[in-house]
């Protein structure tokens, strides 16, 4: 009794979580409705307002509508970590599973590419990538995915290492399944699980990475709504207009702790012996 | 660490070099974008096509793409590593001059770092599940949620701003100018590592020598800080070594928000001005001094466990 409902009293905080993340899509999609103002329209005669009954956030220094822009850079920040994560994903996942199915030339490719990657401070490579590319949200998603993939790959080839020796694959082998559904059938979902926790719990930190590629000119270019754009341009207005640099900030805090939990309590409910 | 094995390390390294900066190369190569305009433009003038096309051919940009990166890994092993094509002035020279700043700045942050997590994890540790727990465990989960630059900004507006305690741009030297982007920098580790610190006790104490001290009657005090505190401290030695590594690399952003004279700041100036000699030199000196590091970590290993030692 008491071990139910701890699973349960669990699985309510990972609903309540999925529900704020869900929430936190809605406002993605629906930012023309929330939004109160156009995010792009500039009004230099509004310019650096404070937060007021028009303006709850205040205005930056064009004069637009910072709540406006806070909820329309949702869109961006989501959308670009979430493609970010299934980038790194499936590249990471399909190159790991191919290194450990085959073994030899391939694997022995893939993983010294992959050691090289880690032999190296990420963010350095990132931020040069980035840079040289040129700045744009898509390069700074190039970036950070070039740098990530790696530990999906390890996860996903130790995986499979482990199995492709059990007997049902060898099974499937002999009754003459095609590798090619072997490794759709048998690897790819037996990986998955695995790497959906690690995807889950990475959201938040490949968050903050491109908005501070953002905060550095190296992502998200002017007059895109991006809370690290924004959080960039607020510096230099810091004295006069301090909000604008504290919503958008708090905008990214608010987001990856959701995501972070979310990502935390998933891993509870999809693996217990993780407990504490 | 016998010398076989240092022999690979080192062999390993020189592989990962000359990857990590035929990757860069091939990179600046590709990318779009005329570093010589750029260049020119950068000083104000609108040079004749013919004057672009001597400086091309100058800096050997006319070669084909091998030519120009074989040439480049030769200056290097000679140690030149070009000349920056912004600041006019030899690669090396600039790199060393920016070294220093960024070194301190990331001991100062490390040393900070762990006068916060080390009494933090501790505390956690010890009292497991009561409300001084939480309370840690509240902080570090926050502490890895904040944008660094966020982070970054609200002290510079806070203490710089409103409290006018230190200036609001950190160039020089000095206690006053360095305390905030260290602040800064030791905020986010320190989550990391109140964490690890707390795991590790956690861990010591579950230990059958803890059990055995206490069933012998040894002071509760004496058995955490005599016994389990030096064992548990050894993990964070190869964190640490990881860390300084990654901060040489990772204080870009931090060092633009106070601008501080550092290699990251240095970096950011170069990549926005296309300045590819610098980016190159850049990577190339950040990854030597993060494997270098990381050997290091590894051979002082075999000093501080013993049991390294012995099973070889």
């Amino acid at each position: 009794m008491q071990g139910k409902l701890k699973v349960f009293r669990k699985n309510k905080m990972f609903t309540i979580l999925l529900l704020l993340a869900v929430g936190i899509g809605l406002v993605a999609v629906f930012a023309p409705f929330i939004a109160t103002h156009d995010p792009a329209e500039a009004i230099l005669t509004d310019a650096l307002k404070a937060p007021s009954k028009e303006h709850w956030f205040g205005t930056d220094k064009l004069g637009r509508d910072l709540f406006s822009r806070v909820i329309y850079g949702t869109r961006v920040s989501v959308s670009a970590s979430l493609i970010l994560v299934a980038v790194i994903f499936v590249i990471g996942s399909i190159l790991g599973i191919l290194a450990g199915y085959f073994g030899g030339w391939v694997d022995t490719v893939i993983m010294r590419i992959a050691d090289m990657m880690i032999a190296f401070p990420g963010m350095v490579l990132a931020i040069a990538v980035a840079g040289i590319l040129g700045p744009s949200i898509t390069n700074a998603v190039i970036a950070i995915a070039l740098v990530s993939w790696t530990k999906y790959a390890r996860l996903a080839r130790s995986l499979v290492l482990k199995m492709k020796n059990c007997d049902y694959v060898a099974a499937a082998r002999v009754t003459g399944s095609t590798t090619t559904h072997i490794l759709v059938r048998y690897m790819f979902p037996n990986v998955t699980p695995t790497l959906v926790i690690t995807a889950a719990t990475d959201i938040g930190s490949m968050m903050l990475e491109l908005a501070g590629l953002s905060f550095l000119g190296f992502g998200a270019r002017p007059p895109m709504a991006e809370w690290g754009l924004m959080l960039s341009e607020g510096r230099a207005y810091m004295q006069n207009a301090p909000w604008m640099m504290i919503f958008p900030g708090l905008a990214i805090l608010i987001v990856v702790v959701i995501f972070n939990l979310l990502g935390d309590s998933l891993r509870d409910v999809l693996d217990p012996r993780d407990e504490e | 660490m016998n010398a076989k094995k240092l022999g690979k390390r080192l062999l390993q390294i020189l592989i990962v070099l000359i990857g990590i900066s035929f990757l860069t190369f091939m990179l600046t190569y590709l990318a779009p974008g005329d570093p010589v305009t750029a260049m020119y433009t950068a000083t104000g003038m609108m040079p004749s096509e013919a004057v672009l096309e001597q400086t091309r051919e100058e800096l050997g940009l006319n070669k084909p793409f091998l030519v120009q990166y074989w040439d480049w890994l030769t200056g290097c092993l000679h140690g030149d590593f070009g000349t920056s094509y912004s600041l006019r002035k030899p690669v090396l020279e600039l790199l060393s001059s920016r070294l220093w700043p960024t070194l301190k700045l990331s001991l100062t942050s490390l040393v900070i770092m762990l006068l916060i997590a080390v009494p933090f994890g501790m505390l956690s540790a010890v009292y497991k599940g009561k409300p001084i727990d939480y309370l840690v465990r509240a902080f570090t989960f926050f502490g890895v949620s904040m944008p660094n630059f966020w982070v970054g900004l609200l002290l510079l507006y806070v203490v710089a701003l409103q409290w006018k305690l230190v200036p609001v741009i950190s160039t020089g030297q000095g206690f006053k100018k360095i305390i905030l982007p260290a602040l800064t920098l030791a905020f986010a580790m320190s989550a990391k590592y109140t964490r690890q610190v707390r795991t590790a006790i956690l861990e010591e104490l579950s230990q059958d020598y803890v059990t055995g001290a206490r069933a012998r009657g040894v002071k509760e005090s004496v058995i955490l800080w005599r016994h389990v505190f030096p064992n548990a401290l050894l993990p964070l030695v190869t964190m640490l070594g990881l860390s300084l590594g990654s901060l040489l690399g990772g204080t870009a952003v931090v060092e633009v928000i106070f601008s501080y004279p550092g290699l990251g700041n240095l970096a950011v100036t170069s990549i926005t001005a296309m300045d590819y000699p610098m980016v190159q030199g850049y990577v190339l000196w950040i990854a030597l001094i993060y494997m270098v590091i990381n050997l290091l970590v590894d051979i002082s290993y075999n000093y501080l466990d013993p049991r390294i030692r012995e099973k070889r």
